[in-house]
């Protein structure tokens, strides 16, 4: 039970990095060209939807196990 | 209205009637894991409110297929009993209920504890009953249906620009085609995929909405049952399958590697033709209960701690989370439309020269 929470605890840790780093780096880009960043706003949101669908692959497991 | 009209009407709300079923509860202790499992998991009743400790709930009808042909009754002939010990009898079969999951009598007396589960066939009638999320689904088509014919006439009706329902739905249809069909399946192809994308959205978009409406009788968590998602899934993977073109095989089966990499590349390739569906599945799946869990839990903290000075920290953060899973409703529908979109778009694309 406990370790299925620390498993879940580290899935969330890579999905954070992971989708910080991906919004650092849309705030740069729209900083440098700000007449698209309503394109690269949806970009954003599509690359976090799929990382947080792999962490929540890592939820799921933790949630059977 | 006509007769027909009424006597329709009437055979609808028939099974209903009657059936606010009380239960005898005694002061036992919060159990935050049960509540939650009981709100995302499916369930035979239809629980409407629990009014001074008893539980009012609606039997939905149980469809049983049994080895001796259809069995129908209504759910609440089993009184409440979800851990196997009353028994049914109809028609000469004995049946019994255990966490949602119907076995017949005789055999379930004698199946030891890890025998059961939804997957012991031998022990189980095939079970079509229209349990809570059927329900929801039925009424999620109905509404589509009717929402979309109307959208339909009205451009018939009106040659001018559209007002109203259809002024309200337009963009949204024009988004599916303009940003996730056409860019992924191609101008020439994409009109042929374009019901099933429109239809995927819409779908997966209203019932993730439907879910987070916490009343009767909306609540059913349909999107968030893996079963649901494992058939949206196959019905991508099916059309992937059967749109792709000689392109499409040929990068599978004949990559463009040397020719020594083929014993890898080949089980990686038919592999990851499994995997990209699995995905598919298990993000909606896990986005949707993981959302309503985090609702449901946070509404807990109130029963945990047994204060009120809880609720409204509690309800703010529950205000924030369901706004969030508006949010995520929205999000994994226009995702799954757009892997799908994509997946299609990968099977039908005509050769590029590299």
């Amino acid at each position: 039970m406990i370790l299925a929470g620390i498993g879940a605890g580290l899935a969330v840790i890579g999905a954070g990095i992971g989708i910080g780093r991906i919004g650092s780096s849309a705030m740069d880009a729209m900083a440098r060209q700000p007449e698209i960043a309503s394109k690269i706003q949806t970009a954003m949101i599509i690359a976090a939807a799929l990382i947080e669908g792999s962490a929540l692959f890592a939820i799921v497991v933790a949630l059977i196990a | 209205m006509s007769v027909k009209k009424i006597v329709l009407l009437l055979l609808m709300v028939f099974p209903f009637i009657g059936n606010a079923a009380g239960d005898q509860s005694e002061d036992v202790e919060f159990n935050p894991t049960e509540l939650i499992n009981s709100h995302i998991g499916d369930s035979h009743e239809f629980h409407v409110f629990d009014w001074g400790g008893k539980s009012y709930s609606i039997p939905l009808p149980v469809i049983l297929w049994t080895d001796s042909g259809l069995v129908c009754f209504s759910s609440s002939e089993f009184h409440h009993d979800n851990s196997g010990q009353h028994i049914v009898e109809k028609d000469g079969q004995k049946f019994v209920r255990d966490s949602e999951i119907i076995y017949y009598a005789d055999k379930y007396a004698s199946m030891s504890e890890d025998e059961k589960g939804a997957f012991n066939f031998e022990a189980r009638p095939l079970n079509f009953s229209i349990t809570k999320q059927v329900f929801s689904m039925i009424m999620s088509v109905i509404v589509l249906l009717l929402l979309f014919t109307a959208m339909a006439r009205s451009y018939k009706k009106n040659k001018m620009a559209p007002k109203g329902l259809a002024g309200f739905l337009e963009p949204i249809v024009l988004f599916v085609r303009n940003e996730v069909a056409i860019p992924n399946i191609g101008e020439k192809k994409y009109a042929k995929y374009m019901p099933y994308l429109l239809t995927v959205f819409f779908f997966i978009w209203i019932n993730n909405l439907i879910g987070l409406i916490p009343f009767f009788p909306f609540s059913a968590n349909l999107t968030g049952n893996i079963y649901f998602t494992f058939v949206m899934a196959f019905i991508t993977f099916v059309i992937t399958i059967f749109s792709g073109n000689k392109a499409y095989w040929g990068h599978i089966l004949t990559p463009p590697v040397p020719k020594w990499l083929y014993p890898i590349m080949i089980p990686v390739e038919i592999v990851g033709m499994f995997t990209k569906p699995f995905a598919l599945m298990v993000r909606l799946f896990a986005n949707i209960t993981a959302g309503h869990i985090i609702i449901l839990s946070l509404v807990s903290l109130i029963f945990i701690f047994k204060s009120v000075a809880i609720s409204p920290v509690s309800g703010l953060f529950v205000l924030f989370m369901s706004v969030l899973e508006m949010l995520v409703a929205a999000l994994q529908a226009y995702v799954f439309t757009l892997l799908s979109a994509l997946f299609i778009g990968q099977a039908v694309e005509e050769h590029a020269e590299h």
